[in-house]
């Protein structure tokens, strides 16, 4: 068994709105500036899991991101080695 | 290829694949005879949602009805049929109030799902030209203990909070409620209540040839299409959230600029007709309004601002996109419309005008996609005289004997006042503001909200909800009037004036004969007793389908009671306010413990007969606390029900730390008067000075009065029952929400 | 002293409290309120207008401003009306800042420190005593030091941070203004609900005095001290 360090980076789908993204892209001009053409905010997860190999640790890191870490009625996640 | 209304002429014979949008045979049928021809695409989609179930109100209609037969008295300004009806409360103002569901979304996503409960019930309340400046959440949820309610039901309250604390709008009071027939399928009740001066009404009608039709608010993208149709009006199969459509995001903030900015717009009379998007989007939106004018309209869909460009018009129709107004102004007020809309950075966008005729007319780059007359889908959809069937197993539930009573112990106090249903709410109503906007003058967990209108006057309002579904699942005509019996009493416990009434109807399957007949039997029930307590129904909402595998929930109105308080500083609070006061019990108790909590609580029991209703003893009662209240000679007023008096002198001695001495009288066994259920009664605690002048008020209206102790020290005491030290009670009454959903902030 | 008047030297002052509304704020009509009951003019003064109306002090309300999606105060502190904001703060104006105004003068560097999420992670309401531990400041000479007061508290970042450096400074300084006291409702490190800056005209509170001002409404008239001390002080 060995420590392997997993990145998950959970966002929501494309054709869900995305308030906060909304938000910090409409203040940006407000700044100074220009309009972003896109600004789509999510959440980066690192988890360390001991597994047996590389990949037990992704097959277990991405149940945790489809159970918990996100909401795949909404969100969409990926999972890899960091 | 879009399908044009050009190509729907050149092959008006072909078939379309309308039973995957829930339309039956003979519906399809009717929408070719309307049109003479196949419809479009996009109108079969508008079609189908404007037929379903939950738009159209094609199983409940025909007993809905019964509710316009109630006298409207002379309060009511705006009644059913409008996005909320609206009641005159003096002093020049009005106020429109409305509560609405938002089940199988908050099932789906529970934060979402009851953060856009919200949102759309505050623009129902907005669109009448309110400024909405309250919320209510009745909640009802699985069994407490069960692994998924720890999914739900946090989600649930943080999307309460989330939405309505950053909308600045205080949440007063609600329900939560947990029992295993609302399991997979949660109810998320969201209540609204809005105040306007009566001059600033808004209404939905589209008029005036030339008029311009405005759309202001977030941009439109492919939210939770088909969410309405397919959500609402079907049922969950055993696959649970998974492979839905997509839900709708809340965006609370842009919901306070629109908000603020159609208010602008309304004050400076910039605004014909209104109407919000809500379940059915642009597709209801444009349908009603141009119904509603008895106009024609056209738009032009090309002009909508979209947040994904490669949406088609079918989808922009569809789309659930939330924080959306539809606006119908002058051409001449149109530019000031526009810059108000800027001010609070919020989109507005020209996309159609009221046109001549009576087509509703839908434009895409210059093609008609949609042309059809707007009453069709707005008024003219199905209405359905479902067959109803007495449930099989009713008998059988009425005449399954109760357990035996045990004695009344201390044991079974703590026991009851810890129990899921009747222990303190506190971990979820911590997580709403209830005091924002400075009004509030009573909030959860008090008997009903009351909120301040005027600061020169004191005018104010009460509200409250209730709703039991076991009485409505042994008597529905029974259980709908209990629970308007109950949000009555609990409104003129504070010492308001009930005047009106609003309500949600949750049921299972219409489909299902023996749903309809709960449905049919409620409605009746509900109708009957709104019409002789003279409160009127102002409108409501039908939410069908909310079954689990098959099993439908048990049927549960939430009746909504609207209270009028000439002056809020004269309010009668739950708890008890000082040591050596009298304690008096309105009102009889029998031996009535049929659906009770402690039969479901400590034997998980449902069966017997609900506690009688006695609307005439519930009027007494009403006037007689408002009476005491407005001569000042209340200190407190509780209205007893779920758990009987013990359950009220618990809220009551816990809210302010007062304890009492309580004597009971011989006629019942102590078991059966502390838990019995019994309607009409209320406990009250009078100054001694008071006593006599308010025991004569009750004997001259023949309402029995029963002194049962006093208000002392810091502990209740039952004599030659139990003692119990208030911190004691405090602790079990608190302790259980904490230990299944994680510790209350700061501990 | 309700009245908005003061003629102990013969003259007649009417001090003017300005309450910025920016998007999303929603304590402003409240502030508005609680000022007018302490005795000020009030004048609402809007984010996108730089002028501040020759207001004598300013209030920063609670809310959501922006919908305080990417960090709370994070963009409002960018909004027209702070520059002048905090020109005028740094030359002495009285500024209190509650809840959210908490947040934005702490994003302005007004006030060190900066408000987190509650470490429980849920909004939270509750009536909340606090231990009153400077009177000096312009807003709470109403007070004794260790008076305890009861005002709601509401947020859902509320949860004040500063290393360790900060701290001790803010304390050793007396630059906590207020404790909270009978537990601790979102975490905030050494209990601190409320803090000034080094000359005590800038305050920011996280509980909110404006919702204790009237018995009918509130836990009681405790928070009403806040504006009545700031009154005192400009007319003085």
């Amino acid at each position: 068994m060995a420590v392997h360090k997993i990145l998950v980076d959970v966002m929501l789908k494309p054709e869900i709105l995305d308030p906060q993204g909304q938000a910090v892209a409409n203040a940006l001009p407000n700044l100074g500036y220009p309009s972003p053409v896109g600004l789509r905010i999510g959440r980066h997860v690192e988890l360390a899991l001991e597994a047996a190999d590389a990949d037990a640790a992704l097959e277990q890191a991405t149940k945790i991101a489809d159970t918990l870490l996100a909401n795949p009625v909404i969100e969409d996640y990926t999972v890899r080695l960091a | 290829m879009i399908d044009t209304v050009k190509n729907a002429e050149a092959t008006a014979t072909d078939g379309l694949p309308y039973a995957e949008l829930g339309l039956q045979d003979d519906e399809y049928a009717k929408i070719v005879e309307i049109l003479g021809r196949r419809p479009t695409q996009s109108e079969l989609a508008m079609y189908s949602i404007m037929w379903s179930e939950h738009c159209s109100y094609k199983s409940s209609k025909v007993h809905l009805s019964q509710f316009g037969k109630i006298p409207k008295g002379d309060r009511m300004l705006v009644g059913m049929g409008e996005n909320a009806g609206v009641v005159d409360v003096g002093e020049g103002l009005a106020v429109t109030f409305k509560v609405e569901s938002h089940n199988h979304p908050s099932y789906v996503e529970p934060y979402q799902g009851a953060a856009t409960g919200i949102g759309g019930i505050v623009r129902d309340i907005l669109t009448m030209g309110a400024r909405p400046v309250l919320v209510m959440d009745p909640l009802r949820f699985g069994d407490a203990d069960h692994p998924d309610t720890k999914r739900v039901l946090p989600g649930i309250v943080a999307g309460v909070g989330g939405y309505g604390n950053c909308l600045g709008l205080p949440n007063v009071g609600g329900e939560v409620v947990f029992d295993p027939s609302y399991q997979g399928n949660p109810l998320v009740n969201a209540l609204c209540l809005g105040v306007m001066p009566v001059e600033r009404i808004q209404l939905s009608a589209a008029k005036g040839v030339g008029n311009v039709v405005v759309l202001l608010g977030a941009k439109t993208g492919r939210d939770g299409i088909g969410g309405v149709s397919v959500l609402a009006s079907a049922t969950f199969e055993e696959d649970g959230p998974a492979n839905r459509p997509a839900v709708q995001v809340g965006d609370p903030f842009t919901e306070k600029l629109l908000i603020e900015a159609c208010l602008e717009m309304f004050d400076a009379k910039l605004v014909e007709g209104i109407q919000d998007l809500g379940g059915a989007g642009l597709t209801c939106a444009l349908t009603e309004t141009s119904a509603a004018g008895k106009s024609g309209m056209v738009a032009y869909l090309d002009r909508v601002p979209l947040r994904e460009a490669s949406m088609d018009p079918t989808e922009v129709l569809a789309s659930e996109s939330q924080e959306r107004m539809l606006a119908i102004v002058t051409p001449d007020s149109l530019p000031e419309v526009l810059a108000i809309a800027e001010k609070w950075g919020v989109l507005a966008t020209a996309i159609g005008e009221v046109t001549t005729g009576d087509r509703l007319k839908i434009l895409w780059h210059g093609e008609a996609v949609v042309d059809v007359p707007p009453g069709s889908l707005a008024d003219d959809g199905p209405v359905y005289h479902r067959p109803m069937v007495r449930p099989a197993d009713l008998d059988a539930l009425n005449n399954a004997p109760l357990p035996d009573y045990p004695e009344a112990t201390k044991d079974l106090l703590l026991k009851m006042i810890s129990s899921p249903n009747l222990c303190s709410k506190r971990w979820v109503v911590e997580q709403y503001d209830r005091i924002v906007m400075g009004n509030s003058v009573l909030a959860w967990p008090e008997d009903a909200g009351v909120v301040r209108l005027s600061e020169q006057t004191g005018l104010g309002v009460a509200l409250a909800t209730d709703g039991n579904g076991r009485y409505t699942r042994l008597d529905p005509f029974a259980g709908a009037q209990l629970a308007l019996a109950e949000a009555y009493r609990n409104v003129a416990a504070t010492g308001a004036v009930p005047i009106a009434v609003t309500d949600c109807l949750n049921f299972g399957s219409p489909e299902d004969p023996e749903v309809m007949w709960q449905f049919a039997e409620a409605t009746r029930g509900l109708a009957e007793a709104c019409a002789f307590l003279e409160t009127p129904v102002t409108g409501g909402n039908v939410s069908f389908y909310n079954s689990t595998a098959g099993t439908p929930i048990n049927p549960t109105p939430v009746v909504g009671v609207l209270g009028l308080l000439d002056d809020v500083a004269r309010r009668t609070p739950m708890g008890f306010q000082d040591q050596g006061e009298t304690l008096l019990l309105l009102g009889d108790t029998h031996d009535e413990l049929g659906g009770s909590e402690w039969a479901w609580s400590q034997h998980r029991h449902l069966g017997g007969v609900p506690p009688r209703v006695d609307l005439a003893r519930e009027k007494v009662l009403a006037e007689v606390l408002v009476s005491g209240s407005r001569d000042g000679m209340l200190s407190s007023a509780h209205d007893l029900s779920d758990g009987g008096l013990a359950q009220a002198l618990v809220e009551s001695a816990l809210a302010k730390g007062i304890g009492a001495r309580i004597v009971l009288p011989e006629t019942q066994t102590a078991f059966v008067q502390l838990f019995s259920e019994s309607a009409g009664r209320a406990l009250v605690s009078v100054p001694r000075s008071e006593e006599l002048r308010f025991t004569e008020m009750c004997n001259v209206r023949d309402l029995p009065v029963t002194r049962i102790g006093v208000t002392d020290g810091t502990a209740l005491e039952i004599q030659d029952v139990l003692t119990v030290d208030l911190d004691e009670l405090r602790t079990a009454h608190e302790a259980t929400l904490p230990a299944l959903f994680g510790p209350l902030a700061g501990t | 002293m309700i009245g908005g008047c003061w003629r102990g030297t013969g003259r007649v002052v009417q001090v003017k409290i300005g309450v910025v509304t920016f998007p999303g704020s929603l304590d402003d009509r409240d502030a508005q309120r609680a000022a007018r009951l302490a005795g000020a003019e009030v004048t609402p003064l809007w984010h996108a207008d730089a002028d501040l109306h020759d207001v004598d002090a300013v209030v920063l309300p609670g809310g959501f401003s922006y919908g305080d999606y990417l960090r709370c105060g994070a963009i409002a502190r960018f909004a027209q009306v702070m520059p002048t904001l905090i020109d005028a703060a740094n030359g002495g104006m009285p500024v209190l800042g509650i809840c959210n105004g908490f947040q934005v003068l702490c994003e302005s560097h007004l006030l060190p420190g900066a408000l987190t999420r509650n470490q429980h992670l849920h909004f939270v309401h509750r009536d909340q005593p606090l231990r009153v531990a400077n009177n000096t400041t312009a807003w709470t000479t109403a007070y004794s030091v260790d008076q305890e007061i009861t005002i709601p508290v509401k947020n859902g970042e509320g949860c004040f941070v500063a290393d360790q450096k900060t701290l001790d400074a803010l304390e050793q300084e007396g630059r906590v203004v207020a404790y909270y006291a009978q537990g601790n409702p979102n975490g905030s490190l050494r209990d601190i609900a409320g803090i000034t800056n080094e000359r005590g005209n800038v305050l920011g509170l996280m509980p909110h005095p404006e919702h204790a001002v009237e018995a009918l409404t509130g836990p009681g008239t405790d928070g009403l001290g806040f504006f009545t001390s700031v009154l005192k002080e400009l007319v003085r």
